[in-house]
């Protein structure tokens, strides 16, 4: 009777993760092992890569691009924007002291200070603001180039995001948590519809990926993103693809770096705690 | 181009890109006058692209060229393709999409010691034929392969 | 245009494979600009040149149809540690840039 009601409770552990009692590590081995049985032929580390851990077709196609990622260009574009000095003579660099041993990882964090989730790319703005320049625009170009180096020497690093005793932290994992899970826009879906539920099916041509180890390669090189570029300039940050993901299913999109996507972003990057950080990595 | 070579031709150096080229020693003077084939990469056909760019359109199929590509490209403005040719004595390979309004994409002119291999993305406008076509022994050899171009669901 | 190219070179018993990608537009000339309606006019590489101590080994010629920021790849023989591989590239509109490196 105890190993039934232990199953049944795995279960509904697994298939409601909506059980106000769980904290973030209940959350994220529920999360976990939810992919694990849906996908079993995929190694936990694997599913860093996203659609490639489960489309053989497509990640022989990404294998190829590996070979040299059109993201190694906007990687050397983020370290010279990196240690180009301000008007004050500082610069990027001064900030982020431990960027040669891999920061991405932290990231975001909640500021106990200021009561705010912190992400990364809002750690470089405030970094620019704070020394009198002007922030970066938020979804692409220069922030995603600085941000896509500071990955690329992050990578290897395991995802290590905290939700400390405050209880304003836990408001805000719980935020983003509602949010993913929650219905939204003309076509009425979730995030967690076509990442959670649905992952691993098509949706027309595309396959859905799985929000378990969603985050680690941001910022993203898109091939679609590209096209739309004159230069080629695929990549883009979480926050970019959260608001396009928003307008798929006909729901307005929040403004990036937003107190919404922050607090998803806390969330979503959670359930990545232990994967490897990859980015940036290149997505179709 | 014509008017470049001709300013080569000469012995003037021209104000014109090739002739800077040339002068900073980026180009060889044999390679700037290899004009870049014109009439091959605005043909319209791959017989008519073959006739231009290798002199004849007529190609024997060989199971000696290997032509790797996706069977659905995830993206058609950036299919990745390996063309490695088995055939001694192969000089060039060209790439050509036969649905693309101009189906010449690339030829590649390989050196005495350079293996009959390349790799490079292409673009293409529509689910098409990907044809391979090796110059060896002054033969034209080909191998092709469907590559089919879709339109996904995500956008984003 | 400096530094658009990178290059990455390998020799295994005596075969050196090259990769190269390029930061280039590769502008067919027949796209339209969605907010003005006009064409984006055509710039894009007609040739790539791959010198090999000075010799050269492989000359690419190229249409729009290559894809945006281009990779290419080829392999060639009698090649030692410490060669120099050089790649330069000339496109329609005359604008051109190389590099050099050394083949590990």
């Amino acid at each position: 009777m105890k190993k039934i009601i232990t199953a049944l409770s795995a279960v509904l552990i697994a298939t409601t993760p909506m059980v106000s009692q769980a904290t973030p590590d209940d959350d994220l081995k529920a999360f976990r092992d939810y992919f694990v049985k849906k996908f079993p032929n995929v190694p936990m580390h694997d599913f860093i890569n996203g659609v490639y851990a489960i489309d053989p077709a497509s990640r022989e196609q990404w294998e190829a691009f590996e070979e040299f990622p059109s993201y190694e260009i906007f990687v050397d574009k983020g370290e010279e924007e990196f240690h180009k000095k301000f008007a004050n003579g500082k610069s990027l660099a001064d900030c982020f002291p431990n960027y040669k041993k891999g920061i991405r990882q932290n990231y975001p964090y909640f500021d106990s200070n200021t009561g705010k989730v912190v992400t990364l790319e809002g750690a470089i703005n405030k970094c620019r603001t704070d020394n009198g320049e002007k922030p970066y625009k938020w979804k692409k170009g220069k922030i995603t180039y600085v941000s896509g180096y500071l990955a690329y020497l992050s990578r290897g690093h395991k995802i290590n995001v905290k939700v400390p005793d405050d209880e304003r932290a836990m408001a805000a994992y719980t935020r983003g948590k509602k949010h993913f899970y929650a219905k939204r826009g003309q076509l009425n879906m979730a995030c967690a519809d076509c990442h959670y539920y649905y992952a691993g099916s098509k949706i027309r041509a595309d396959i859905l990926s799985p929000a378990l180890g969603h985050v680690t390669g941001f910022p993203v090189y898109r091939n679609k993103w590209a096209g739309k570029s004159k230069t080629g300039d695929g990549m883009g940050t979480l926050h970019r693809r959260y608001g396009g993901c928003n307008k798929q299913v006909r729901a307005k999109p929040f403004k990036a770096q937003s107190d919404e996507y922050r607090a998803l972003e806390y969330f979503h990057t959670y359930m990545s705690n232990g994967l490897e950080v990859n980015g940036p990595s290149q997505r179709k | 181009m014509m008017n470049q070579r001709r300013t080569l031709l000469k012995g003037t150096l021209a104000a014109g890109a090739a002739g800077i080229a040339a002068s900073v020693g980026l180009l060889t003077p044999k390679a700037v006058l290899a004009a870049w084939p014109k009439a091959a990469f605005e043909s319209k056909s791959v017989d008519a692209a073959l006739s231009a760019a290798l002199g004849s359109s007529s190609t024997s199929e060989s199971g000696k060229i290997k032509l790797k590509a996706p069977d659905i490209a995830e993206n058609g403005a950036v299919v990745p393709i390996t063309v490695t040719s088995g055939i001694s004595g192969t000089e060039s390979i060209s790439v050509l999409v036969a649905k693309n309004n101009q189906p010449l994409a690339a030829n590649f002119k390989l050196g005495g010691d350079t293996e009959g291999y390349v790799s490079t993305r292409i673009k293409m406008g529509k689910t098409s034929d990907v044809v391979a076509v090796v110059k060896a022994g002054g033969k034209l050899f080909s191998t092709k392969k469907q590559v089919k171009v879709t339109i996904g669901g995500c956008g984003g | 245009m400096a530094k658009s190219i990178k290059i990455r070179a390998k020799v295994k018993k005596g075969v050196a494979t090259v990769k190269c990608l390029i930061n280039h537009p590769m502008e067919t000339g027949l796209r339209k600009d969605k907010k003005t309606g006009k064409k984006i006019p055509a710039k894009f590489i007609q040739e790539v040149n791959a010198e090999h101590n000075g010799k050269n080994v492989m000359t690419a010629q190229w249409s729009g149809a290559i894809s945006k920021n281009p990779f290419v790849a080829f392999k060639f023989k009698g090649a030692n540690s410490g060669d120099t591989i050089k790649i330069s590239w000339v496109d329609n509109k005359g604008d051109s840039d190389s590099a050099e490196a050394k083949i590990k």
